[in-house]
């Protein structure tokens, strides 16, 4: 088992190393550069302009640039810096954000299970019953729902419905302002719990629902094994035969789901930080995308990538590890 | 058992096509998914027709209208054909918007197959009959309208265009692809096979959302829309087709070994043959279902990427696009008509979920009907 992680992580360096230079390749395609914006401002003159390039190695050709940038992460763990605002790159994403990305992902995890979880359950011990078609057909909504727009929904939902502008509530971001740079107390908590439960929701709903249809087959599969069966014959409760024989044995495919449903997060997580302006790293990627400030895309993207390999990674040991019956040697 | 033997010889000669479309009669929801695409590609097809106004047409005098209210009892409560008020509208010093009331002094009738603005019917017929309209001067904005007055009804007819084809566009890209390189990896096997399966392992591990905001974002300025939607279509076709390929992969590995494949082989067949007669009908199944499953996806992709300005531009009209103007709190409560695009995007993206889903069910061999 160990040996087997070794080797993955081992066999995931080339594979990133591939994807920054696709990334780069693709940050070529850009029309103009960090200077553009500079370039169409009168008040630059093209010396001026032309020391800016100096500075930030744009006149150098790509090639030369990324093997600067890519010899700095490996020698030195130097991922480059903001043309911006000069902080370096790593800073730029992660800085006081990583926290809140974390925090929101592995709330949405959390949330999601303990939401698909009994819902699949119910729905496979009630099949075909009048909740088990509705909550099939609640799960269709979830999966064909664009996010962005669940998150415009939602925010029209508490709006115009919930009506919170009257109530002195706020909405978008993770605070109301007052409470923003205050000092952790319990009024901040339930203020942050308030602006967090409808980002759970938006960034979740795919992923409740998507995981509410495989939990109901993969149970409506194992009810049907012989050992549910001989459970059942044995005169043990129902309750026992499903929690503790058939779901138990059920779950473990799901296991899988769990470290690749990492990087899906990310789309749920973009639009929602986006639209309800949170102060996450898919946000500070897409700042640093639309001022194509090079390094720190390059960054973002490789740090997307990592997160999806890691992912698939956790997805392949977990459920080693929850199923005896799996082995790499 | 007589019972089973019977059966046995009624389903003698009904071809694996027979089986399929037979199972799939039976799924409500997919035939309700058919149903619904079909009706899509109808208003697809018929936009102008369906729209009483040019979709790029700006009514300056009634911006943000809300939709028009459809009246079916006049003012005596009598029952009548139904129709509409005139607008009026005062600017609410406050919140500098502009308010809406109905101008009961007006009334105009709702009349179908009226003459509005000429366009090609099918892209050939001139004609300038639509389905319904307003006669007289009076406006009938049954979506509501947008900041410029265009009427959001006929935008959202137009915008089908771009939505629904757009995800056909994409699989037309992707499947060649992923057959082409899937095949050639199944069928040749060895270093070609070693060698393909990493290419697709690494483009599958490129997260998919940022990569394709870099390239929306490295799409030219200067395209014409036109262009930038076959751009969009190409950049959602990059990464999709190597799951596929993958799966083709062992699709076609797993066919050529079967017997029936080893037996045209040893009868002589050459390569040609095993593969126009053996794997490509075998394939066919995973194709339809693969295609089906994979439009929603690009409908979900263009109008994501539409929504956040990076994908189709004006005048071109997307539902994402038209999405885009309701990104912010304040607008959506002000005007909430601005997010019945995103509807069609779900109705349309449901549809499809429910259709593949429904084929990939009747497309199981091991499933019992």
């Amino acid at each position: 088992m160990f040996g087997y992680i070794v080797r993955r992580i081992l066999y995931m360096l080339p594979v990133l190393l591939i994807i920054s230079i696709i990334s780069f390749f693709v940050l070529q395609l850009m029309p103009g550069d960090f200077t553009t914006a500079f370039r169409l401002n009168p008040r630059f003159s093209k010396a001026q302009i032309a020391q800016l390039e100096a500075r930030y190695g744009l006149d150098k050709p790509a090639y030369v640039r990324y093997w600067k940038w890519i010899t700095g992460i490996v020698t030195r763990g130097d991922f480059g810096y903001s043309l911006e605002t000069q902080q370096p790159a790593f800073d730029a994403l992660f800085k006081g954000r990583l926290g809140w990305t974390l925090l929101i992902s592995f709330g949405t995890l959390i949330f999601t299970w303990t939401i698909a979880i009994p819902i699949g359950v119910f729905s496979a011990t009630h099949q075909y019953s009048v909740g088990d078609y509705f909550l099939t057909f609640v799960g269709f909504i979830g999966i064909s729902i664009p996010n962005f727009f669940f998150a415009l929904v939602v925010l029209w939902f508490m709006v115009s419905v919930l009506n919170v502008g009257a109530r002195g509530l706020g909405i978008g971001g993770l605070f109301d302002l007052q409470y923003v740079d205050a000092p952790w107390t319990w009024a901040k908590f339930v203020n942050f719990m308030w602006h967090l439960l409808p980002v759970l929701i938006v960034v979740g709903l795919a992923g409740t629902a998507g995981l509410i249809r495989y939990m109901r087959g993969q149970l409506l599969d194992t009810l049907g094994q012989q050992y549910v069966l001989t459970a059942r014959s044995k005169g043990l409760k129902e309750r026992l035969v499903i929690w503790k024989h058939a779901v138990r044995n059920a779950i473990n495919p799901l296991i899988t789901m769990l470290g690749m449903s990492l990087p899906d997060l990310f789309a749920g997580a973009f639009f929602a930080a986006i639209i309800m302006g949170l102060p996450t790293v898919e946000r500070a990627f897409w700042n640093s995308l639309q001022r194509q400030d090079e390094y720190v895309v390059m960054s973002g993207l490789l740090f997307f990538a990592f997160l999806l390999q890691v992912g698939n990674l956790l997805g392949d040991v977990m459920l080693a590890w929850v199923d005896p019956r799996i082995r790499y040697d | 058992m007589t019972e089973k033997n019977t059966q046995a010889v009624e389903e003698k000669g009904v071809s694996q096509w027979q089986l399929a479309w037979r199972r799939f009669r039976r799924h409500k929801l997919g035939r309700a998914g058919a149903v619904i695409i079909g009706l899509f590609f109808l208003m697809v097809i018929l936009a102008e027709f369906l729209s009483p106004y040019p979709h790029t047409e700006q009514f300056r005098d009634t911006t943000f209208a809300p939709p028009t209210k459809i009246h079916i009892f006049d003012e005596n409560g009598k029952l009548t054909r139904p129709f509409v008020y005139g607008v009026a509208r005062t600017l609410n010093t406050q919140l500098w918007q502009w308010e809406y009331r109905e101008d009961r002094s007006q009334k105009f009738s709702i009349r179908f197959f009226v003459r509005g603005f000429p366009y090609k019917l099918l892209g050939f017929i001139p004609t300038n009959i639509h389905l319904f309209g307003v006669e007289g001067g009076g406006r009938f904005y049954l979506f509501g309208t947008d900041e410029m007055g265009r009427d959001i009804f006929s935008r959202v007819m137009m915008g089908s265009r771009v939505s629904m084809i757009i995800g056909l566009f994409v699989q037309v890209i992707s499947l060649p692809i992923a057959l082409l390189l899937g095949g050639v990896s199944g069928f040749y096997g060895r270093g070609v096979d070693m060698f393909l399966q990493r290419a697709f392992e690494i483009v599958m591990s490129i997260p998919t959302l940022p990569l394709w905001l870099a390239l929306g974002l490295a799409l030219p300025k200067g395209w014409s829309p036109t262009m930038r939607f076959f751009g969009l279509a190409g950049i959602m076709a990059l990464i999709g087709w190597a799951g596929r390929a993958r799966v083709v992969r062992g699709l076609v590995l797993a066919i050529r070994s079967m017997d029936f494949t080893e037996a045209a082989r040893a009868a002589g067949a050459g390569d040609l043959r095993i593969i126009a007669r053996h794997i490509v009908p075998n394939l066919l199944s995973y194709v339809i279902v693969s295609v089906t499953l994979g439009i929603p996806g690009a409908i979900i992709g263009e109008s994501g990427l539409s929504f956040l300005g990076i994908g189709i531009t004006e005048p071109m009209v997307s539902w994402g696009l038209l999405l885009s103007k309701a990104n912010n709190a304040s607008t959506i409560q002000s005007y909430p008509w601005l997010l019945i695009p995103g509807v069609f995007i779900t109705v349309a993206v449901l549809a499809f979920n429910f259709l593949g889903d429904a084929m990939r069910d009747a497309f199981d061999p091991f499933r019992v009907v």
